[in-house]
């Protein structure tokens, strides 16, 4: 996009440039320290844990293998399915939302529809909506309807993203010419080879933003599958850790300790598969981040 | 014959455009159905439970606005929503000002060191609020943090961020950790985007960095930055996930009724009192809209979100 033609047209070393690296160096240590802290507590078992060793370096033995082998087991190996039932959800929550969002935000931008200015008021009028807000309704509405306790009860709600509709509005409004539409539709194309084939392939950029976007909201969501959920079994992963980190907190001396490890490792491992996506995914994000505050 | 003949172009333009508002609702209609489903039918449900108080006697009955006269009179909602805002109103321009700070040395460095921690700052975006609040726990923890550790070293007790007194502090260090990050992201490319030969022009006529910054930079990502209050705003006051996950290592210092999502929860699922769990959810539902339409309409010449 045009931020790196810019990044890359400046000259690269200025004067007076250290001082500032060396508060951004303190920034990005701040900014660690919790993954720092969660990667050296991940190989402790519990003895390294509460023997009183240095909290931000290893203890003596490196129990990475053990602890791997008690997360993946402890529970008859719910951690795996915790870690897949976010997987399904976040990708079916996701893509449902992004095609809802990508659809709805073309037909918003491109066409002058009876009833166009009040439905998008509304629109607008929902960003401002605290989802929060709509779970308990949500919950007593599901429940009679026999959908609590399903993957549904968590799918179907994070389809609504008015935000990300908002989003692709203001792209296609930008990235796709009407010129090109109209060309198209001489050339004898219908308005759906139109939308296929001219203008889904300028939207790209912002389909991974709202995607990427979509994912990680449904990922970390915590208050809807908690409330939703009372089966173990369908829990994702922020649900069941926290379950874990009650469990343990409640039975303190109890056996609650050894729990302590596998949740620590629990952690590390639930970050990391967006974490992967976000690095792999920069180069379109980055340029899609920013669409909702630009002109 | 001839009034037809006369007719037919009008008939076909009327015919034109119900097709294309056809079309135009094929694309806006699945996202309608949703929008129907997943929000009016909650929201109006919620207003709709909130009218009626289950009683141990005599069943479920209509009270009208009982709920909310008791709600806004119910000290623990009031504290809640007490919290919410004074949190609110300490951590966003906290958070704004770090963002903006980090954004704007972004702007300015532009080593590989400084692309490297722009990313690195970032990445608390991409952890769970559950997780990362579980995360700062543990460091605040007297058992396994390195912040007791530290003060030990000098002999001294360190500050115990868990306690009742400093949970604030506590809480506003993670919440500011998560977003800033994602914030200072949409302020740097806001910033990527101004044409740099406004600032050639600025130092012909001889501004010096701050200048620059202070007349130039802020005030053409001002739409940004309205955009950013509105999110932490929205986010804030509907706080639940943090001190949810924190209440379990934090014995006693947050309590079942800490922010108003936090009661509502209480009331709904631990109560099984759902008409004033929802009268709770939608009066804080309405709070939130209130508060965040009233700043739009007053940023609105700024912001160009809404206008």
């Amino acid at each position: 996009m045009s931020a790196t033609r810019i990044e890359r047209r400046r000259p690269l070393r200025k004067p007076g440039q250290l001082p500032l690296q060396i508060v951004l160096a303190f920034l990005v240590i701040y900014f660690l320290i919790p993954f720092w802290w969660v990667i050296v507590n991940s190989s402790k078992n519990s003895s390294g844990l509460f023997g009183g060793g240095s909290a931000l370096w290893f203890a003596t033995d490196i129990d990475y293998v053990e602890n791997f082998r008690q997360l993946f087991t402890y529970g008859g190996g719910i951690y795996g399915r915790w870690l897949l039932n976010s997987a399904l959800y976040a990708f079916l929550g996701g893509i449902g939302a992004t095609v809802l969002a990508v659809l709805a935000g073309y037909g918003f931008a491109k066409y002058r529809f009876a009833g166009r200015r009040a439905a998008f008021s509304i629109l607008l009028g929902a960003v401002m909506v605290p989802t929060t807000a709509l779970v308990i309704p949500t919950f007593v509405l599901f429940s009679q309807a026999g959908l609590t306790n399903t993957i549904w009860a968590v799918v179907l709600p994070t389809l609504l993203n008015p935000f990300a509709v908002y989003l692709m509005h203001v792209y296609v409004r930008d990235a796709v010419p009407d010129e090109l539409m109209d060309a198209a539709r001489v050339d004898g194309a219908g308005e759906f080879r139109t939308f296929l084939q001219v203008a889904l392939p300028l939207l790209r950029p912002a389909m991974v933003t709202v995607l990427l976007l979509s994912v990680v909201s449904s990922w970390n969501n915590y208050f809807l599958p908690l409330v939703m959920l009372s089966d173990n079994r369908l829990f994702p992963v922020t649900v069941g850790i926290g379950l874990w980190e009650g469990t343990a907190s409640t039975y303190g001396a109890a056996g609650g300790e050894s729990l302590w490890s596998i949740i620590i490792l629990g952690s590390l491992v639930s970050v990391i598969p967006l974490i992967i996506a976000f690095l792999s995914l920069q180069r379109y994000w980055r340029g899609g981040l920013t669409i909702g505050s630009l002109k | 014959m001839t009034t037809t003949i006369a007719a037919t172009p009008r008939v076909r333009r009327r015919s034109k455009a119900l097709r294309e508002n056809a079309i135009a609702w094929l694309f806006v209609g699945p996202f309608g159905i949703v929008f129907l489903a997943m929000l009016i039918l909650p929201l109006g449900f919620a207003l709709y439970l909130s009218m009626f108080q289950k009683a141990l006697i005599g069943g479920t009955r209509f009270v009208f606005l009982g709920n909310y006269a008791k709600a806004f009179t119910d000290p623990a909602f009031l504290d809640g929503v007490w919290f919410v805002v004074r949190f609110s109103l300490v951590l966003i321009p906290i958070q704004m000002a770090i963002s903006l700070a980090i954004a704007l040395i972004l702007d300015i460095v532009t080593t590989r060191f400084a692309r490297f921690a722009r990313l690195m700052i970032f990445m608390p975006y991409a952890i769970p609020a559950v997780i990362g609040a579980l995360m700062w726990g543990f460091l605040y923890s007297k058992n396994f943090g390195p912040i007791a550790d530290f003060f030990a070293a000098f002999g001294a007790t360190g500050p115990d961020f868990l306690s009742r007194g400093l949970i604030f502090y506590g809480l506003l260090n993670v919440v500011t950790w998560q977003w800033a990050g994602y914030y200072m992201i949409i302020l740097f490319a806001a910033l990527q985007a101004i044409d740099p030969t406004l600032y050639e022009a600025a130092r012909i006529d001889g501004a010096s960095q701050w200048q620059i910054i202070l007349r130039i930079k802020i005030p053409l990502v001002a739409p940004a930055l309205v955009l950013i209050l509105v999110f932490a705003l929205i986010g804030t006051l509907q706080f639940f996930n943090e001190p949810q996950i924190l209440r379990e290592l934090a014995a006693g210092a947050i309590p079942a009724d800490f922010t108003p999502n936090m009661y509502a929860y209480e009331q709904a699922f631990q109560l099984a009192n759902y008409n004033y769990g929802a009268a709770i959810s939608f009066a804080l539902g309405a709070v939130v809209f209130i508060c965040v339409y009233i700043f739009m309409f007053a940023t609105r010449k700024r912001g160009s979100f809404l206008s």
